[in-house]
């Protein structure tokens, strides 16, 4: 009896979160510089999905589809994929503080995506997102190590990530100075602050697959991410196997936010922020964080992209700009709960 | 199960932690392992459980290695509780103890009202019904400490490995929680730092010092008077009772020597 009342309340969150999603989506493609009835969003999506054959103006249906619909689909995965980061990485080093933007992995994947595009690395082997996830790996790599030379204070990973952002945000600046011509230059300039004004459908068929299948691979691990609540050796000996958890959820980490870098770029403090807005809703069990930290970094993600198109008439502001206002006030609340809880 | 250390040494950074120590628990007793601090038991334990490899030796379970097997299948038939395991989340005192449950689960084996009465009896034999729901980091260190053992209870393991379990309880609390080690049907380790206790609730005991296991044994005739002025460096009254069991007395330094017929007069 408690089993189908579970599952029915399961059922129906289910169905809820999924309802929240559309509506957020819905929401982006309506809202902006020329607001368009939700109607006529709900008649283009029906036109190019069915053929429903409604007769729209094309102006209107092009902007919905072809820019508000794809941009606030990979806004929401970008979100998703960014939280899901940030769950995983503050539960795997049990830090409050970690996030993919905060450790200098963003930063790396910047790096690498840059690399590629703008020195040719890889001689056409190496896409751009490929190029970023080597980046992110190297950079989470070189971070690790200094903070465990540093030791194994839950301060030290934080200051080492300080450091490896600096550092690798100085070599793409490095790159970008040396090798690309100004209009390039300007362009990725724009597009490192976080950036969807160039989304398009294509970006999205790497976005949605990267972040629902960064979600199984992360629901998969929920029980083991839950038993390193007493640390890894408590999750060790509850018959969690450590490193290849280890491996497995730090490079679906590394993927995704690679993959969300090498399209708009790397955007800040939605990994560190969204897990914790998730945990004071749903609590710290990773089987319901896990999925409600996705849903609430999408929706997030869609609200600053469409604050980011209509705050300033006329301009669009990167969306990085956006969720730093909300996120470093939120991350400063963050360090001051953390001085008073020792 | 039968579990067992041969010959097994441990170092770290080039110094020797753990010299050749063999040890054979025993199915269904309960094997008290006392020592000075630094003496090696947290490391045997950790050996014991699986977490670490020897260097050289190996740990046996049921005659086979310990790393033929899974993880998974050592958290279902071993359980350890750490000397020290904190946390800043916001975890409930229940969903502390229901993590025992982990290596039963699969990714994908849904919770049951099963699993729920196992942690509903762990909590109750660890006397933490009432403080079920509270969060972690409201609870006072002795009832932290009674939640890891009720989470290694709903663990089911056919092996307890218990680190300094008594450390924070109050003496109600630590006698009760021996007794309670005791009457499960388990195999149970307990590194134990009170004499008296080791001598009162376990099997056996082993003596440990710099890194080796120095007597094994009943604890009469392990717990002698003169191992533990070498071993501890303090002086005591050792009492033999019927049973193999004893009763240590500590002498306060620098008092004369008690003749041993006055104590058996005190102690009748
Ligand atoms: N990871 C490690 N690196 C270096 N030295 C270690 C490590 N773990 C343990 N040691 C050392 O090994 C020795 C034995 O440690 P261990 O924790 O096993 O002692 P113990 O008997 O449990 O002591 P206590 O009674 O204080 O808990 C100590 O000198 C300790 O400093
Ligand atoms: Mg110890």
């Amino acid at each position: 009896m408690i089993g189908f009342a579970n599952s029915l309340s399961r059922t129906g969150a289910s169905l809820l979160a999924l309802f929240l999603l559309f509506a957020a989506l819905w929401l982006g493609a309506a809202i902006g510089e020329t607001a368009i009835p939700m109607d006529v969003v709900g008649r283009t999506i029906a036109n190019r999905l069915w053929q429903a054959g409604y007769s729209l103006d094309p102006i209107n249906e092009g902007v919905v589809w072809n820019y508000r619909l794809s941009r606030a689909v990979v806004a929401a995965c970008c979100g998703s994929a960014l939280a899901l980061s940030g769950v995983v990485l503050q539960s795997l080093l049990r830090n409050p503080l970690a996030d993919p933007y905060i450790l200098g992995i963003s930063a790396g994947a910047s790096t690498g995506a840059v690399a590629v595009a703008i020195l040719g690395f890889g001689a056409g082997l190496l896409t751009m997102p490929l190029g970023a996830f080597l980046g992110a790996l190297l950079a989470f790599g070189l971070v690790s190590l200094l903070a465990m030379r540093a030791g194994r204070g839950h301060g030290a990973i934080i200051l080492a990530g300080v450091a490896g952002s600096q550092l690798f945000n100085a070599l793409t600046s490095l790159i970008v100075t040396k090798a690309a011509n100004a209009e390039q230059s300007r362009a990725i300039m724009f597009w490192l602050l976080g950036n969807l004004s160039g989304v398009r459908w294509p970006d999205a068929w790497l976005a949605v697959p990267t972040a629902v299948i960064g979600l199984l691979v992360c629901l998969w691990h929920a029980r083991a991410l839950d038993a390193f609540t007493f640390g890894s050796e408590a999750a060790a000996s509850l018959g969690v196997p450590v490193r290849r958890v280890y491996v497995v959820l730090i490079g679906a980490s590394a993927m995704m936010t690679a993959a969300m870098v090498s399209i708009v770029g790397s955007i800040g403090f939605a990994g560190l922020v969204i897990p914790h807005a998730a945990r004071m809703l749903v609590g710290i069990r990773h089987g319901v964080l896990l999925p409600a930290s996705a849903l609430i970094g999408a929706i997030f993600m869609i609200a600053a992209d469409i604050v980011s198109r209509v705050i300033i008439p006329g301009q669009v502001l990167p969306i990085g700009v956006v969720t730093a206002l909300v996120g470093a006030p939120a991350f400063a609340i963050l360090l001051g709960r953390r001085g008073a809880a020792r | 199960m039968r579990l067992s250390a041969c010959n097994v040494s441990w170092s770290k950074g080039g110094v020797s932690i753990l010299e050749n120590v063999s040890l054979d628990v025993v199915p269904g007793e309960f094997l008290g392992i006392v020592g000075p601090n630094g003496s090696g038991k947290t490391s045997l334990m950790s050996l014991l459980a699986g977490l670490r490899r020897p260097k050289s030796g190996r740990i046996l379970v049921d005659g086979q290695a310990i790393d033929r097997l899974s993880r998974r299948e050592i958290a279902k038939r071993i359980a350890l509780v750490e000397q020290q395991a904190e946390t800043g989340e916001r975890i409930s005192a229940r969903q502390a103890v229901e993590l025992g449950r982990t290596p039963h689960l699969g990714a994908l084996a849904p919770w049951s009202s099963k699993d729920d009465a196992i942690v509903d009896e762990a909590l109750r034999n660890v006397d933490m019904e009432r403080l079920a729901a509270r969060l972690w980091h409201t609870l006072s260190g002795g009832e932290r400490q009674r939640l890891h053992i009720a989470r290694a209870l709903a663990q089911q393991p056919q092996v307890l490995l218990l680190d300094e379990p008594t450390n924070h309880l109050d003496i109600g609390h630590q006698i009760g929680l021996l007794q309670l080690v005791r009457q499960q049907k388990l195999t149970a380790v307990a590194a134990l730092h009170d004499l008296n206790h080791a001598a009162m609730f376990c099997d056996r005991i082993a003596l440990m010092s710099g890194g080796r296991i120095v007597a094994l044994g009943r604890p009469s005739d392990v717990l002698s008077g003169e191992r533990i002025a070498a071993v501890f460096g303090i002086d005591v009254d050792v009492v033999h009772e019927s049973g193999g069991r004893c009763h240590i007395r500590y002498r306060p330094p620098g008092s004369p020597v008690v003749e041993m017929p006055v104590l058996r007069r005190i102690s009748s």
